[in-house]
């Protein structure tokens, strides 16, 4: 049975973007706080592989079923299988899940991208009869975009844009230059009228202000001050070298293992217990949560933690998949799940992407195009009129990320070239790779799902994982607005590159359903307890409080109604900081716990 | 030591190049550029937590973790081959010489590669008899004008025969590991002329000949 009765102020499930703000923040209020984690612990500042090469790698540092963004990768026990734990999808679905089992989750490799989302983006029903409203405005969440952003560091700038809100004065860190093949794109897309901006990276490109933020982040809480000055003077800035999706020794990049989680931890408040796979949250004779049930993966015993308020934070589908698994007397359903919402309208994002050559980028003289490693320019989407007026044929935009040029050489280099080359070999391929490095871009779109009743999860009544807990089985159908936003990526796509004097290699698509990438493949899964404004339409109120049990909440990606094209991870962090401090505001007028 | 536990041993010293030259090299008393320039420590030579299976692996001790397969004689046709697809000159040197066939015969030999491994193994064969049928001699030991013309039939499949469609597209397969195998060495970097994976104090965008070279100037800058 359980090792001790403990009984925190609030246990925290899950350690990742949301985990770890929330932890942060309720640690840093003076909440005494529990965080599970399922995987290991985990130190960027010890294991990091920064400046290792790919030969010092097996197979050159490729991907493999075992680490299949790479060797290097900073996914410990993950990807789209992690062992011991598979997931089910429906005949005639098609989707993947990729989960990383660690400290910090997938905040340790994920590409950094940071985009607000806008006025639009809160009231798409409102403004084009589709999916649904969010329960708040732009303006409930603009705060807390800009602390978030001064907080973990985001590189970027104000343009003014429709639908793209500017960061209030002060907030962002200025970007970095633009690369040759950036500013060449932007001068192709200007002709087409094509936005092309800096984009937002949560990436140092300057040491932060250690005397001033922690201040206006935290006013009149002087434990929160000193915890963050003392984390931001624990950072350094980028130097320009080794790829973000490793992890970052020097904590210039955002990851909750060297942002969020260092001074959670040096309030004193926070306790971290890696190894927990929490299967379920118990409720007392009244109701309300009284703590969670955790399966300990070295003990395999079966341990529990009684705590006031219990927040998940272990991502969108599994924290539906906690929520389906707690069931009882009193919740026959499912915890939470009085809406029959709970698993129902799960989003990814929509993608799809070319891979172009481009002559004019060949054979340049030698330079560092390394950089912050990810994008320094992007175009947000542009066509919000003529959609609106029904031109388009689907109803939401997409955002443009690309990259290549002269990277590292990795698995892969110059593979593939036979279009180009006729086969060569020998002292012709040898000079035709001199001549070809660094003329290879790659456009990649990301555009925004509708949610739909045919994408959504469930309990497999039929298996269970290594911990004994029953698994999700996961369905997934996309709408017309998906497919031919795909395929307008393609075209746009080959119009870019096509003024950029290039030549498309992926083969273009007109048929939608042949361009876009499978279900969850872009990762940016969200959905499955959505947020409402009444208990009948969702499963929880504006900050991210279960409408059935009000001292459960949920504050991942689970909350969301849409999914904008903006990539999420800022969003669940604003999101998480809000509902923290509704909760702590809760705890202390004893309205909940 | 069996010659595949040498083999390995071989790949892991490889990986360990970098770091061993600096371990033989004099003390320094300067701090490195990434501890100049982040104000952090140099990394320890390796990592404590990682539990050290496949999907955890030690990422700051790389090992390649699985035996070697080809034979002596297979990798002997291999390195020839190797040459054949990128041949040293002024620039750079051989494939041979860069241990790309370490690469290639990793590569065939890592689990999950069984059927690459068999397409490898078929088309070395397949050039020595083709070598032997038409020139009397195994393919290493033919001329290099001999070694081409075999070559030419199966170096784009979509002009080959139909019946050396599965020639060419090993020749794909194998033109395409001796390219990883050979641009990701030093010696291959630096033929590229990939000069990041250094720390800098700043990042200063292209520099003004390759901003001319892209017709990039005024307004294009700004």
């Amino acid at each position: 049975m359980g090792r001790r009765q403990e009984r925190y102020d609030a246990v925290v499930v899950g350690s990742g973007a949301a985990g770890g703000m929330t932890a942060f923040i309720l640690a840093a209020s003076g909440l005494r706080v529990l965080l599970l984690e399922a995987g290991r612990h985990y130190d960027p500042l010890r294991e990091t592989p920064m400046f290792q090469l790919p030969r010092e790698a097996p197979l050159r540092g490729a991907g493999t079923k075992d680490k299949p963004f790479g060797f290097y990768d900073a996914t410990v026990d993950g990807g789209w299988e992690v062992p011991g734990e598979p997931y089910s999808v429906a005949e005639g679905s098609d989707f993947l899940w990729w989960r990383s089992r660690m400290l910090g989750g997938r905040t340790n490799h994920w590409g950094r991208i940071s985009l607000r989302m806008g006025e639009y983006d809160f009231k798409p029903r409102s403004r084009d009869g589709l999916g649904f409203d969010w329960p708040m405005n732009y303006a409930d969440l603009a705060p807390y975009y800009d602390k978030t952003e001064a907080l973990i560091g985001v590189y970027g700038t104000n343009e003014g844009l429709e639908n793209t809100p500017d960061s209030s004065p002060g907030v962002l860190q200025p970007p970095p230059r633009p690369r040759g093949y950036e500013l060449l794109a932007r001068k192709a897309c200007r002709r087409m009228g094509i936005p092309v901006v800096p984009s937002h990276l949560a990436i140092l490109t300057r040491t932060q202000d250690a005397d001033q933020l922690p201040r206006q982040l935290f006013p009149g809480n002087a434990l929160a001050q000193r915890v963050t000055a003392d984390s931001m003077r624990g950072r350094a800035a980028c130097y320009w070298a080794t790829p973000c999706g490793r992890g970052c020794s020097i904590r210039a990049n955002f990851q909750s293992t060297t942002v969020l989680l260092p001074p959670a931890l040096a309030t004193g408040n926070l306790e971290v217990r890696a190894g927990a796979m929490v299967r379920e949250v118990a409720v007392d004779a009244n109701g309300q949560a009284s703590g969670v049930h955790y399966v300990d993966g070295e003990t395999l015993l079966d341990e529990f933690v009684g705590a006031r308020v219990v927040v998940l934070a272990a991502s969108a589908c599994e924290s539906a998949r906690v929520l389906l698994n707690s069931k009882s007397g009193l919740f026959p359903d499912g915890l939470a799940n009085s809406s029959g919402l709970v698993g129902k309208y799960v989003m990814d994002t929509v993608g799809a992407g070319v891979q172009a050559h481009v002559p004019a980028l060949a054979g340049l003289p030698p330079h560092n195009e390394d950089g912050a490693s990810a994008m320094h320019m992007y175009m947000p989407w542009w066509q919000y009129g003529e959609q609106l007026a029904g031109r388009l044929g689907f109803a939401r935009g997409y955002h443009i990320e690309f990259g290549g040029g002269r990277r590292m050489p990795g698995a892969g280099a110059f593979s593939g070239l036979e279009p180009l080359t006729q086969g060569s070999y020998g002292q012709q391929f040898k000079d035709d790779c001199r001549r070809y490095y660094g003329s290879f871009l790659h456009f990649d779109g990301r555009g925004e799902m509708i949610p739909n009743e045919d994408s959504y999860c469930e309990i497999d009544g039929d298996k269970v994982d290594r911990y004994g807990i029953p698994v999700l089985k996961f369905h997934w159908k996309w709408s017309e607005h998906e497919l031919r936003q795909a395929a307008h990526m393609h075209s746009t796509f080959a119009a870019i590159v096509d003024e950029m004097g290039g030549k498309t290699l992926t083969p273009l698509q007109s048929d939608g359903a042949k361009a876009i990438a499978r279900g969850g493949q872009i990762i940016h899964e969200v959905g499955g307890a959505r947020m409402g404004e009444s208990p009948g339409d969702s499963v929880l109120n504006q900050y991210c409080q279960s409408w059935d049990v009000p001292n459960l909440f949920v504050t991942d990606g689970a909350c969301f109604v849409s999914n904008a094209d903006k990539n999420p991870t800022l969003s669940i962090m604003a999101i998480a900081w809000r509902a923290s401090e509704y909760i702590v505001d809760q705890m202390a007028q004893r309205n909940i716990g | 030591m069996t010659r595949r536990a040498v083999l390995k041993v071989i790949a892991t010293t490889t990986a360990l190049g970098g770091a061993a030259g600096i371990s033989c090299a004099e003390p320094q008393e300067e701090p490195s550029a990434h501890e100049a320039l982040s104000g952090f420590d140099p990394l320890p030579p390796r990592n404590p937590l990682a539990a050290g299976t496949p999907t955890d692996p030690d990422l700051l001790a790389p090992s390649v973790p699985w035996d070697f397969v080809l034979t002596d004689e297979e990798r002997r046709l291999a390195s020839v081959l190797a040459d054949v697809i990128l041949p040293g000159d002024d620039r750079s040197p051989p494939a041979s010489a860069v241990g790309v066939v370490d690469y290639v015969d990793e590569f065939v030999s890592a689990p999950g590669h069984e059927e690459l491994l068999a397409m490898v193994r078929g088309g070395l064969v397949w050039l020595n008899r083709t070598a032997q049928e038409r020139f009397g001699a195994g393919f290493a030991d033919i001329s290099a004008d001999q070694q081409r013309e075999i070559c030419d039939q199966v170096c784009f499949e979509p002009a080959a025969l139909p019946s050396l469609k599965p020639q060419a597209r090993f020749f794909d397969l194998f033109r395409d590991l001796v390219s990883t195998g050979y641009w990701t060495t030093d010696e291959g970097m630096r033929d590229l002329g990939y000069v990041g994976n250094v720390p800098l104090p700043s990042f200063d965008g292209p520099p003004p000949e390759v901003l001319q070279r892209l017709g990039l100037s005024g307004e294009d800058l700004e």
